[in-house]
């Protein structure tokens, strides 16, 4: 509570009448929203659990090759380990690729989900939310700066995965040019680049799952009731897009074209399924954002 | 939950506006929700209404044109679409890359390629003159390519980080792209070229070539050769192969079965472009620590996998095994043609010898095909969609794209 009282205290301050007028105002409160977020336990404990799978990866496969020395072996069955396993051993860069293809079905959506899940519903569970609308920011630009906080956690979730992936695979794996998975043979330097693209594209592929979680949040004034939520949706989606008897309604799942980054890493790149990801999450988007925009606007906020 | 005070103290009337108010603003997101679907179901539509306006050309005209095709440098995306009907589809598949798959290591091409013959598939192509093309398969997150640079033959698996390399003498790398079909042994780009030139070959009295209107290929004007058999009996439908207006290049190749329903084949450009590739395209280094499998290597094992392939229905690889040691002739000819295959001895296929096929898969054998019998005696018909095989008691083989009725009347006529 201690700390929810502070952060409370933080954004009295910022919620100054005067402030108001002026134009970073906004800029103000995402800023509070964001330290808020980025102060609390279990942010730490969400980003910890990501940086820590790709490191568990690596040492899972160091262990599996011995040594590093053969390789090429990549478990005896390839296919059904998380995709990118196999060049690991033979250069550390692909880790980023591996841990992003192990955490972007379950664990980073969950991280999302619990935290967009809690972003209005948390603040009505803690009787924080009325406070926050003393402020004369006007309802729709608060669910504008929650809605932009989870995006900003989207950006730094996938980040610390890739680059906890990066450090841990140039310290267990031989690192070096970069054999695309088309054959050609790119720069390291280039490598990182697409590899910082590639968590680019992971992080908008979070964002209409994140739309999904706040539009759940302004439903109900249980912040745990809105992480299961939305978590129990994903789950639910996953699950649909894995039975091929669904196949048509696969590709209006928001789900069905995540894995689409690693085209990021043929040569050149195929953009197909791509831009039909961000044309997908830009759907989910815009629906589950003004849905979300017509729940908390009209709302009664009791707590 | 409690309403708020605020609500309870206004008046009905305000409270039933403000309701109302409130109601409106989901307005937005079913509207977006709408437009969405609207696109969605619009866009295509739209999109597919407008055939090219192209000055009219006769069917002759349009196969010179083809004929006379010399682009030798391009670069597109290509989607194949194979319905064959087979019954084995799943266990082919399951089976070849497994067990006696890894032996050639898994980069070798022929396992790989042979997965094309069922689903759809995205391809990439690229070609700059007869030394260089590049053929790759896009797979979740991994890709097959198959890379041909001035006489060195690369394959990459990135999924297994596997890569494997062969010399190409000319003789050999022909027969290879023969057997995989996406490329010309003359090195032609065109990837349903070598579909429309099988398909030419059949003509004569027996088939009816048209052009038939026009048609947007990858963003390409295209006119549309219509191939049909004027023979019944055929399970071939039509085959219509679209082809570039400008330059003569096949875009798009479409073969129906008779039967109806989707098509068997459907394999054509998405995206092309008839400017040189980049070279980097086609420079292939092994990645470093990556297993490398010559070509050589795999001859050695090529006994037992070769044995091993022969037990698997469905391979033609059987058939040209047979070829060679007991009698082959055709019946008929065009469309209708049917291979005979007589097995030395009389005796069955190597399977129903079942020294190399267990009891189960024999059984599962006869379950997939149809008993028949006639003047010949009695016999197994296997059915695919598009091609029938009839398995005679005494051992011969009649195959051949055409009805199940024709084979029999092939092997009544044979047995005479």
């Amino acid at each position: 509570m201690s700390q929810a009282e502070k952060s409370q205290a933080e954004r009295a301050r910022l919620s100054d009448p005067q402030g108001s007028r002026h134009p970073l105002w906004t800029l103000g409160l995402l800023r509070s929203e964001i330290t808020t977020l980025l102060r609390r336990h279990r942010t730490y404990a969400l980003l910890g659990v990501l940086a820590a799978v790709p490191v568990l990866i690596g040492i899972a496969v160091r262990i599996e090759t011995g040594g590093g020395g053969g390789g090429g072996e990549g478990g005896p069955d390839g296919g059904a380990g998380p995709a990118f396993l196999a060049q690991v051993t033979n250069n550390g860069y692909f880790l980023v690729f591996a841990a992003l293809a192990a955490t972007l079905p379950v664990f980073l959506p969950m991280a999302v989900g619990v935290v967009a899940g809690d972003a209005v519903a948390g603040e009505a569970n803690s009787g924080t939310l009325r406070y926050l609308l003393v402020a004369p920011a006007g309802r729709t630009r608060l669910l504008l700066v929650k809605y932009a906080s989870v995006l900003v956690f989207c950006l730094i979730a996938t980040l610390v995965v890739a680059v906890s992936a990066l450090a841990a695979g140039a310290l267990l794996f031989p690192v070096g040019d970069v054999t695309t998975i088309s054959g050609t043979r790119i720069g390291f330097g280039e490598g990182v680049v697409r590899a910082a693209l590639t968590a680019l594209v992971v992080a908008v592929s979070l964002t209409g799952f994140a739309a999904i979680g706040l539009f759940v949040s302004t439903l109900t004034g249980s912040g745990i009731g809105a992480m299961a939520a939305t978590v129990g949706l994903l789950i639910t989606v996953q699950i649909l897009d894995s039975i091929p008897q669904l196949s048509g309604v696969h590709p209006y799942l928001f789900a069905h074209y995540w894995m689409s980054f690693a085209d990021v890493l043929r040569e050149p790149v195929h953009w197909d399924d791509l831009s039909k990801n961000f044309q997908l999450q830009g759907l989910y988007v815009a629906v589950f954002g003004s849905a979300a925009w017509a729940r908390f606007t009209a709302k009664d906020i009791t707590a | 939950m409690a309403p708020n005070d605020s609500a309870e103290t206004i008046g009905e009337a305000t409270s039933t506006v403000v309701g109302r108010r409130k109601t409106a603003r989901y307005i937005v997101p079913v509207a977006v929700a709408g437009v969405a679907a609207a696109t969605i179901g619009l866009v295509p539509a739209l999109a597919s209404s407008g055939d090219p306006d192209l000055p009219k050309i006769s069917a002759q005209e349009l196969i010179e044109k083809i004929a006379a095709s010399d682009e030798e440098q391009l670069s597109g995306t290509f989607k194949i679409s194979t319905d064959l009907g087979l019954p084995l589809d799943g266990l082919a598949g399951s089976l070849v890359p497994g067990g006696e798959g890894k032996d050639g290591g898994a980069a070798a091409p022929q396992d790989k390629l042979m997965e094309l013959t069922s689903g759809t598939h995205t391809l990439r192509v690229a070609a700059d003159g007869p030394e260089r093309q590049k053929l790759s398969v896009l797979g979740d997150a991994s890709e097959y390519s198959v890379i041909h640079n001035q006489g060195e033959v690369w394959a990459y698996d990135s999924a297994s980080d596997e890569v494997y390399h062969a010399e190409a003498p000319e003789g050999r790398d022909a027969g290879k792209h023969a057997e995989k079909a996406p490329k010309g042994p003359e090195g032609a780009p065109a990837t349903p070229k070598d579909f429309a030139e099988q398909a030419l070959a059949a003509a004569g009295d027996t088939t009816s070539v048209t052009v038939d209107g026009t048609a947007q290929v990858a963003g390409r004007d295209a006119y549309q050769l219509l191939i049909k058999p004027k023979q019944s009996g055929s399970t071939i439908g039509s085959v219509r192969i679209a082809v570039d207006a400008e330059n003569g290049v096949p875009l798009k190749f479409t073969l129906s079965a008779a039967s109806g329903g989707k098509a068997v084949v459907d394999a054509g450009f998405t995206k092309v472009d008839f400017s040189k590739p980049a070279a980097s395209t086609f420079a292939f280094t092994p990645p470093k620590g990556a297993k490398v499998t010559e070509a050589d290597e795999l001859e050695t094992g090529k006994d037992e996998r070769g044995a091993a392939q022969k037990a698997l229905p469905g391979q033609l690889a059987e058939l040209d095994g047979l070829a060679g040691e007991g009698g082959f002739n055709v019946i008929g000819e065009g469309w209708t043609s049917i291979a005979e295959i007589k097995s030395p001895g009389g005796k069955g296929l190597p399977e129903a010898g079942s020294d190399d096929m267990p009891a189960e898969a024999q059984g599962f054998l006869d379950a997939l095909g149809d008993k028949v019998t006639g003047k010949f005696g009695s016999g197994t018909v296997f059915k695919t969609r598009l091609v029938n095989a009839l398995l005679t008691d005494d051992g011969s083989v009649y195959v051949g794209a055409v009805t199940k009725d024709a084979l029999v009347r092939a092997a009544d006529a044979a047995a005479k």
